[in-house]
């Protein structure tokens, strides 16, 4: 696209644009790592992730005022306008997603604690492992503006939701297997529950991304799993 | 169907509720249809082939970069450019059907109806009074001195302005402020009960305050009068306008409506223009 004729206004869309790239990457690694976490039960991870959310918050907030700062002294029109209602619109979506991963470390120092479970841990790990690949896909699609990257993480939400719809199922049996279990149990069912609403931010993200580029909303029906029974 | 002992009267139920006083006015029907039209000044031709239809009972913004052609469009729909010597305007232009180019049209009659409001606020060297009264009398619209005096006040009114004005009807025009001149012009484009009202970058002049007065004004006008505004400010056009059109080198480049033309426009050079991109 072309340049802005005020060079300082570019700046600030491009500064903005690259908070949000920042603070995609920060969500992204605390995801990760919360994860990772989880899996190896690292209490020492589990703690630092649970330390650095504030990081998140506070450049949700930068982003914010840079957002207002820019609508009040520019007044963006059209592509900008979206730009910069897109930009405050994902940060506080991945705001979201860091609280997620700190209440996942949160639970994981917990649930280190407690007897590991096999083979439900894996399956929560798979589970978080498809998620942050989704949360990485769509960030990589806001940042090189790619259309169909985005809508391709749109499509696919299904895969996380039957994911977790199979892992309610696993734990169900778990837990009624030995009601020693329900403690725990609970705990990787909210485990599991907020990976699934980070896929669920990663959708947003992508719905966000497409009416940046393009001005227009994704449908509202989106592919969608099987209901909860 | 109705149940026994229905405590409601049998008329009050199954009524289509009352149609609201004020509906919207979105559909109005176009006021002004323009075909084909092209306007040249000698040889340079200024206007190439503009076809829009300008709704009644609403605000039409003309935007886009000095010398696109906006002004000069706008003057065709009154006829101002047969005033200038070389210049010719091609196509059709119809007010309400009737086509303003036809030989049976008087252009002054035609301005009476298609009323102008300029950038700078032009009142002339009479009384405020007089200023609003001249169009009504000229025109045979007022029978004797009450009648005339009412218009002036409705007109006067309706641009509010009376309530500043009232007691000071025969000082000068000329000794208003800036904004209030320019609301005594549009007063006077009232009087004359127009059809359409046009207003070529009406607020340049002014300050902040009186710009809202004016864009308050038309916002007020609009229900009344089909009104197309040419103006530079993005932001003002965003602000009174429910239509956009936007002009680049004598070529109408996109119209629509103004929520879209300024969230999402569909050419690059509309969305280069308004996003201040333009090289």
């Amino acid at each position: 696209m072309q340049q802005h004729i005020v060079t300082s206004y570019e700046e600030e869309l491009n500064h903005l644009t690259a908070e949000v790239a920042r603070m995609g990457g920060l969500a992204e690694a605390q995801v990760a790592d919360a994860v990772n976490a989880f899996a190896r039960r690292d209490v020492a991870l589990a703690a630092q992730i649970v330390e650095r959310d504030v990081r998140l918050d506070a450049l949700e907030l930068e982003i914010e005022r840079a957002a207002i700062r820019l609508i009040a002294l520019r007044q963006p029109m059209a592509v900008d306008l979206r730009r910069t209602v897109a930009a405050m619109k994902i940060a506080s979506n991945l705001e979201r997603c860091g609280d997620l991963a700190k209440n996942i470390a949160k639970r994981s120092l917990v649930l280190a604690e407690t007897d590991p479970a096999g083979p439900v841990t894996r399956s929560i790990e798979r589970m978080g492992k498809l998620v942050s690949s989704r949360l990485k896909d769509v960030l990589d699609a806001y940042t090189s503006s790619e259309l169909e990257a985005a809508t391709s993480v749109w499509t696919r939400d299904d895969e996380v939701d039957e994911h977790y719809e199979s892992l309610f199922r696993e734990l169900l049996t778990y837990m009624m297997g030995d009601p020693r279990t329900i403690t725990p149990g609970a705990h990787l069912l909210f485990v599991a529950k907020n990976l699934e609403r980070i896929g669920d931010h990663a959708t947003n993200i992508a719905e966000i991304v497409h009416y940046e580029i393009t001005g227009e909303d994704l449908p509202d029906q989106r592919p969608k799993g099987e209901t909860l029974t | 169907m109705a149940a026994e002992g229905n405590p409601l009267p049998h008329d009050t139920q199954l009524r289509p509720p009352a149609v609201a006083a004020h509906t919207p006015v979105a559909n109005a029907g176009v006021k002004i249809h323009c075909q084909g039209v092209s306007a040249f000044y000698g040889d340079k031709q200024a206007l190439h082939d503009i076809s829009i239809d300008i709704p009644d009972r609403a605000v039409t913004a003309f935007i886009g970069p000095s010398g696109c052609g906006k002004s000069t469009f706008l003057r065709c729909i009154n006829r101002m450019n047969d005033t200038i010597p070389g210049a010719r305007v091609t196509g059709r232009i119809e007010i309400d059907g009737e086509d303003v180019n036809a030989r049976s049209v008087d252009p002054v009659v035609l301005r009476s109806r298609v009323g102008m409001v300029f950038q700078k606020p032009n009142p002339f060297p009479k009384s405020i009074f007089e200023n609003v009264a001249y169009g009504p009398r000229i025109h045979g619209l007022a029978n004797g001195k009450a009648e005339l005096e009412a218009i002036v006040e409705a007109s006067l009114k309706k641009a509010g302005l009376w309530d500043e004005v009232s007691d000071r009807l025969h000082q000068s025009g000329s000794s208003l402020s800036g904004g209030q001149q320019q609301r005594l012009v549009i007063a006077r484009a009232i009087a004359v009960q127009p059809r359409v009202i046009l207003m070529d970058e009406p607020c340049s002049a002014l300050d902040p305050i009186a710009t809202a007065r004016i864009e308050e004004l038309i916002d007020e006008l609009r229900r009344q009068y089909c009104i197309v505004i040419v103006t530079h400010s993005m932001a003002q056009a965003a602000r009174v306008s429910q239509r956009t059109a936007f002009f680049h080198l004598g070529q109408l480049v996109e119209q629509g409506s103004t929520e879209d033309i300024f969230t999402n426009p569909r050419e690059k050079r509309t969305q280069d223009y308004i996003t201040g991109r333009f090289g």
